[in-house]
């Protein structure tokens, strides 16, 4: 078996991770664990298993409101998982346990402080040594406006956009928080009492229509200089978003074509927003671009289809989602995934229907089939997750000549 | 008949952003890594310290218009670095101080219950309310909150995140797979509160933690910082190290618990303290003014210097006098960032002192300053320091200490191995935990569960938690 897979060649896979698993029902199967989900234990067992099949990352769900089947407010259901914990925390409190698996938390732009957000994920990537990642997302939700009590929700399709705007202002200080430090920001000169030089630390003085912040940051520059940023984006509004502000976007194509079809038009974005992608942070890196599919894996097709009829039976009705729905073997996947792959995709962000259940499917069956086709390395092939995502460490922004 | 021994309570404090901090030791290790953070946790939990407590500050100080330089500068956030560390800790509680201006109930409480889930129970929040505009130019609603209601905003912020947090009983979650029942309570996290500061209404979203909620912290010294703590905190992380100040610290604050119907014992008083530690008391002695003369290097003496007379002062040698002159009078605009000019009530009056000091005692500035901005609480050899903590806590000076090492991470490493020891062979501090949370540690009784209701008017001050 091929040890190292060049980068032209690799496929990168991540897991998305939510609660017992995506489908409704999920909590009800004999090997979930539901009564867990809010502990340290049952997030560290899933981010292990996920580390020792050397996949790329993980990503965990958050919002600042109780899960609802109604996307747009609350639901009284008492048959679905409700309740959950803050991403940023689960992500640090895994951490220490881990060594290579890239940790990518959820956090909402449009109620918190980038300054908060700038400094958890920096600590975070000092943490992991350089496996951070900052999955952002709006919210136009009534419910969670009214938890903050300090904006209303938007009321149409043009506020909704504003979101998008906003949440690219709030990416943008972020990543400006990260640079305004500089590496060697900290010198400890005795001779001189200086721990830091005050030069290598800059004012971001960022001027928005939502927010205006001074910095710099509390926290030094992160290991990777700019941990990595990702979205989810459905429609040409996110698009825009990935193009300006993201190194990596999952995204929901139905198809192969479809697939091709979203990667063309996020391109055009990136071209749009910024030719080249001549800005810092981005340094000529086009996005990194993932496709969302939501997994029932077993050793047999028929038994995959079982499952899921029975879970949609316990549901209470057919689920539905944003993401492809893949009934079957982990080798018809790996079919799937190599044939999506002249799409333009870095890879697949996979949405386990049931944990630990597609999880253990993807990590024991999947992975080493990958493998076995030499689409998927069978070691960590770089300390830091940029490195995993085949993407340079880009200069700081606020030094003027960087050495090479 | 005689009174019961106290048990002696100990904590861990990393310092952070003062020059309480040796960093040119070579021991000195880093303030960001999280090796450094990891090797103090692990360090304390050995030791079976109460908890490990981190400070916090929002924006990096400035005298002048400029970052300062002298000091350790750079640290990690305190919720993410807390969530880490009780990744490598068992026991330890795990105390951050978080700001009740610029962050939002809602967020606070799900980060404080989230924690308090992860570590099993050993969430501690130090309440504080920074209310200067310069922070606030990092924050969306930065701006400005007057001084006085500084402590109005903190109670409030204080019970809406406990309302919060209370809106889950710890009853709800059947998780019954069989009956399809995860919920026992449709509704469960309902919660509304509404008044000056805060206008919010919903469905809060993590249940009920192992402690219902993080133990309460708070550090002021004022009159309504005293009345606050005696009201809604469990802990004083309070500024009077020594006998006498500490006996009449402790007597004020514990006289006012009656009051709000708390006993004594549900409040606990923890000074901060620094150490030196020798095999000798003489050797002791000495290493204290080497370590004084480290922390207030010449540079540091006129900083300090700068920061009371409101100006700048470099052409003044730090070996010769102090200035003649007044301090520049009105508003404090040399330093920024930093709690501690908050203290300086009347700068005259306070530099008349120093002047006067300094003559009596033939001092330079920089020995002067190194006399006024804080001696180390406890110097001596393992028998004296330990003797000291011992005669204090059964004087009621305190309840115990949260220690500040002057070395990081490693300088607790010899009070754990030397001074710990000598308390738990005289009986007065644990050989093992007893407990898995914070408050079991301290020996506060479970946090009452508050009945979920609507709450439409503003808590007052005198509501027990």
């Amino acid at each position: 078996m091929q040890t190292a897979v060049p980068e032209a060649d690799r496929l990168h896979l991540g897991i998305a991770l939510d609660g017992a698993g995506w489908h409704p029902a999920a909590w009800r199967e004999p090997t979930a664990r539901p009564a867990e989900l809010l502990t340290a234990g049952y997030w560290a067992d899933l981010v292990t298993q996920a580390e020792r099949a050397r996949l790329d990352f993980v990503t965990f769900e958050d919002a600042l409101s109780l899960q609802s089947d109604d996307r747009y407010q609350p639901d009284l259901r008492t048959d679905r998982v409700r309740g959950r914990l803050d991403s940023v925390l689960v992500a640090a409190r895994v951490a220490p346990l881990t060594s290579s698996i890239g940790l990518i938390p959820t956090v909402v732009a449009t109620h918190t402080e980038p300054f908060h957000t700038s400094k958890a994920i920096a600590t975070l990537d000092w943490v992991t040594g350089g496996r951070a990642g900052l999955r952002i997302r709006v919210s136009a939700r009534q419910d969670e406006a009214a938890h903050f009590g300090r904006r209303s929700a938007p009321a149409g399709p043009g506020q909704v956009s504003e979101l998008f705007a906003e949440a690219a202002d709030y990416v943008e200080v972020v990543r400006r928080l990260w640079d305004s430090w500089e590496d060697d920001a900290e010198i400890r000169d005795v001779a001189t009492g200086r721990f830091i030089d005050r030069d290598k630390l800059h004012y971001v003085d960022f001027e928005g229509g939502w927010f205006s912040v001074r910095g710099p940051s509390i926290t030094p520059r992160p290991p990777q200089g700019q941990p990595v940023v990702a979205a989810l984006a459905h429609a040409s509004t996110p698009y825009q978003l990935l193009a300006s502000s993201a190194d990596i976007g999952f995204i929901t194509p139905r198809d192969a074509t479809s697939a091709a079809a979203m990667v063309a038009e996020v391109r055009a974005s990136e071209a749009a927003a910024d030719p080249g992608r001549a800005t810092p942070h981005l340094a000529g890196q086009p996005v990194r671009l993932f496709a969302d599919l939501l997994v029932f894996l077993d050793d047999e097709a028929a038994a995959a289809a079982r499952r899921r009829d029975r879970l949609d039976e316990l549901a209470g009705a057919e689920y539905r989602s944003d993401a492809l729905i893949f009934t079957g073997t982990p080798a018809e996947l790996a079919d799937l995934i190599g044939d999506w792959r002249s799409a333009g995709l870095a890879g697949f962000r996979l949405r386990p229907a049931a944990l630990p259940h597609d999880l253990a499917q993807i990590t024991r069956a999947l992975v080493p089939e990958l493998q076995r086709r030499s689409t998927f390395p069978s070691q960590y092939q770089s300390s830091t997750l940029r490195g995993l995502l085949g993407l340079p460490r880009p200069a700081n922004r606020y030094v003027p000549d960087p050495a090479p | 008949m005689p009174k019961p021994v106290k048990q002696v309570h100990l904590a861990a404090h990393f310092p952070g952003v003062n020059n309480t901090t040796v960093w040119s030791d070579p021991r000195a290790g880093s303030h960001i890594e999280f090796s450094s953070f990891a090797r103090f946790a692990r360090t304390a939990e050995r030791a079976k310290f109460d908890f490990l407590f981190l400070a916090e500050g929002l924006r990096l100080r400035e005298q002048h218009g400029r970052i300062y330089e002298l000091d350790v500068v750079g640290r990690p956030d305190t919720f993410t670095i807390l969530a880490a560390l009780a990744a490598v800790t068992d026991r330890l509680g795990l105390a951050g101080t978080i700001n009740s201006t610029f962050n939002e109930p809602y967020e606070v409480a799900r980060q404080f219950a989230t924690l308090d889930h992860l570590s099993g129970g050993r969430a501690a929040w130090n309440v504080v309310t920074s209310w200067d505009a310069f922070t606030g130019e990092n924050f969306r609603r930065g701006g400005f909150l007057p001084q006085d209601q500084r402590y109005e905003r903190a109670r409030t912020f204080l019970s809406t995140t406990f309302e919060l947090i209370d809106s889950w009983q710890g009853n709800e979650v059947a998780a019954d797979a069989d009956s399809g029942i995860f919920l026992r309570d449709r509704d469960a996290g309902r919660f509304e509160h509404h008044d000056s500061h805060f206008d919010i209404a919903g469905r809060f979203d993590v249940p009920r933690s192992p402690q219902g909620g993080p133990v309460i912290f708070q550090a002021g010294d004022s009159d309504e910082g005293r009345e606050f703590a005696a009201a809604q905190a469990d802990a004083i992380f309070s500024r009077h190290s020594t006998l006498d100040a500490g006996r009449e610290f402790y007597a004020d604050v514990k006289g006012r618990l009656a009051r709000y119907g708390r006993d004594p014992d549900q409040l606990k008083i923890l000074p901060a303290a620094t150490f030196v530690l020798a095999d000798t008391d003489a050797e002791a002695a000495e290493l204290a003014h080497q370590v004084r003369l480290q922390q207030v290097s010449p540079a540091t003496a006129i900083a300090f210097l700068e920061q009371l007379w409101n100006r700048e002062l470099s052409a003044y040698d730090p070996d010769g006098p102090l200035p003649e002159i007044d301090p520049d009078p009105g508003e404090n605009t040399t330093a920024r960032g930093r709690a501690s000019v908050r203290m300086y009530r009347d700068p005259i009056a306070t530099a008349r002192e120093w002047r006067a000091k300094a003559e009596a005692e033939h001092l330079s500035i920089r020995e002067l300053i190194i006399e006024v901005t804080g001696r180390q609480s406890f110097v001596g050899s393992p028998a004296t320091i330990a003797a000291t903590i011992y005669d204090y806590v059964q004087a009621d000076a305190s309840d115990g200490y949260i220690l500040v090492p002057h070395i990081t991470p490693g300088g607790l490493d010899e009070f754990a191995d030397k001074v710990v020891p000598l308390l738990q062979e005289r009986g007065v501090f644990r050989t093992d935990y007893t407990g898995t949370t914070l408050r079991e540690h301290l020996g506060l009784a479970p946090r009452a569960r508050r009945a979920r209701s609507a709450q439409t008017r503003p808590v007052k001050v005198g509501t027990a938690p």
